[in-house]
């Protein structure tokens, strides 16, 4: 019967769940980096950029999330399979909230 | 052999137990455990994901629609709590995440200070909203019976719109910060009541972490309840500018 469990080994095919552990270093690196964004923000909302000032508040929200998603959230050091399951949630997301904005922006199109 | 058959095959019992008992039968190891457990965590955070978005999408139509209105209600937010505020969270994400390294290399004391402080940090964020709520229904900016566009049709008998340069606004467009005032509440409501979830959970963590538990390498909870406390924090990454800083110059 035990050749039926040979598979139990966990080094059997499943490379690619073993646990990488990150440490403080990598964690004090993006949160410093977390703060240094936090006062770009800040400091971008004080300029006076116009239609841009959205843009880039809303850019640097987006490399922010991205640290956190990768590093503290283990992304970066997951498998193929959760990086696609991310990654398909994210594309979703998009396609929702993109469509729901191109059909406000659309309907009145040249009426304004 | 194939992982199918020995799923099929594999009675509760038909093998020596040289396994934790934390570990279930149907999974091959501790780390496709913790894998399947995370995986669950992530489909549940998109989903949360989704609900945000809906929010965040209604607020991007309407600032556009009631833009005036908009860049008056913003111009009501005070950026030194925001950006406060903003400190705390992405604090209290860097311990949750040196907790987790620490229940991950078995640090008892690591681990209890991590949380303690992720508790205190989250209770921070909490009370300086509610400073700000209160001031919101002092100057009855809660959206409902009683709130009044005083600030927005005489900019100058309010202090923050004084300060900000606000020009009167007409009736009709005044009226529309209360939709700006609705979607505020919503979506910071919605985040606070996501963080006194996490609080909770946080007790219920510590309670166990003070006792010497998830010291057994048995630690999914800990790390699935970091994924849903940096998940709350981008929240916030995202709400902070938009609601605080976007409007700032017009």
């Amino acid at each position: 019967m035990s050749e039926e469990f040979q598979n139990h080994d966990p080094n059997s095919g499943h490379t690619e769940t073993e646990q990488h552990i990150v440490g403080p270093a990598t964690y004090g690196i993006i949160f410093a980096a977390l703060l240094v964004g936090t006062a770009l923000t800040i400091g971008a909302s004080y300029l006076e950029m116009g239609a841009w000032n959205p843009v880039v508040a809303i850019l640097i929200a987006c490399i922010k999330a991205t640290l956190v998603v990768l590093f503290f959230m283990h992304i970066k050091y997951s498998s193929k399979l959760m990086k696609l399951t991310v990654g398909a949630g994210l594309f979703t997301f998009l396609i929702l909230v993109g469509m729901s904005l191109s059909d406000y922006i659309s309907r009145a199109w040249g009426q304004w | 052999m194939d992982s199918h058959a020995v799923a099929t095959t594999a009675d509760a019992h038909g093998h020596e137990h040289d396994h934790p008992a934390y570990l279930r039968h149907h999974f091959v190891s501790y780390e496709q455990q913790t894998e399947t457990a995370s995986f669950g965590m992530w489909l549940f955070l998109l989903t949360e994901i989704m609900f945000f978005g809906g929010l965040f999408t209604a607020y991007l139509i309407y600032r556009n629609w009631y833009y005036p209105a908009f860049v008056a209600g913003s111009h009501q937010l005070s950026i030194t709590l925001g950006s406060f505020n903003t400190l705390l969270l992405i604090t209290s994400s860097f311990t949750m995440a040196m907790g987790v390294w620490s229940a991950e290399t078995k640090r008892h004391k690591g681990l209890v200070w991590s949380l303690i402080a992720t508790l205190i940090l989250g209770i921070g964020f909490l009370g300086i909203k509610t400073v700000e709520y209160k001031e919101k229904w002092e100057k009855h900016h809660i959206p409902g019976d009683t709130f009044s566009v005083q600030s927005f049709v005489n900019p100058s008998s309010d202090a923050e719109a004084k300060a900000a340069g606000d020009k009167p606004m007409g009736l009709d467009m005044a009226r529309k910060t209360e939709v700006y005032f609705s979607l505020y509440f919503a979506m910071t409501g919605m985040h606070a009541l996501h963080m006194i979830i996490g609080i909770a959970l946080l007790c219920g963590m510590l309670f166990k972490a003070v006792r010497g538990g998830y010291m057994d390498g048995n630690i999914a909870f800990v790390e699935n309840f970091g994924l849903y406390w940096h998940f709350v924090d981008i929240v916030w990454i995202f709400l902070f500018p938009l609601l605080y800083l976007i409007s700032r110059h017009q």
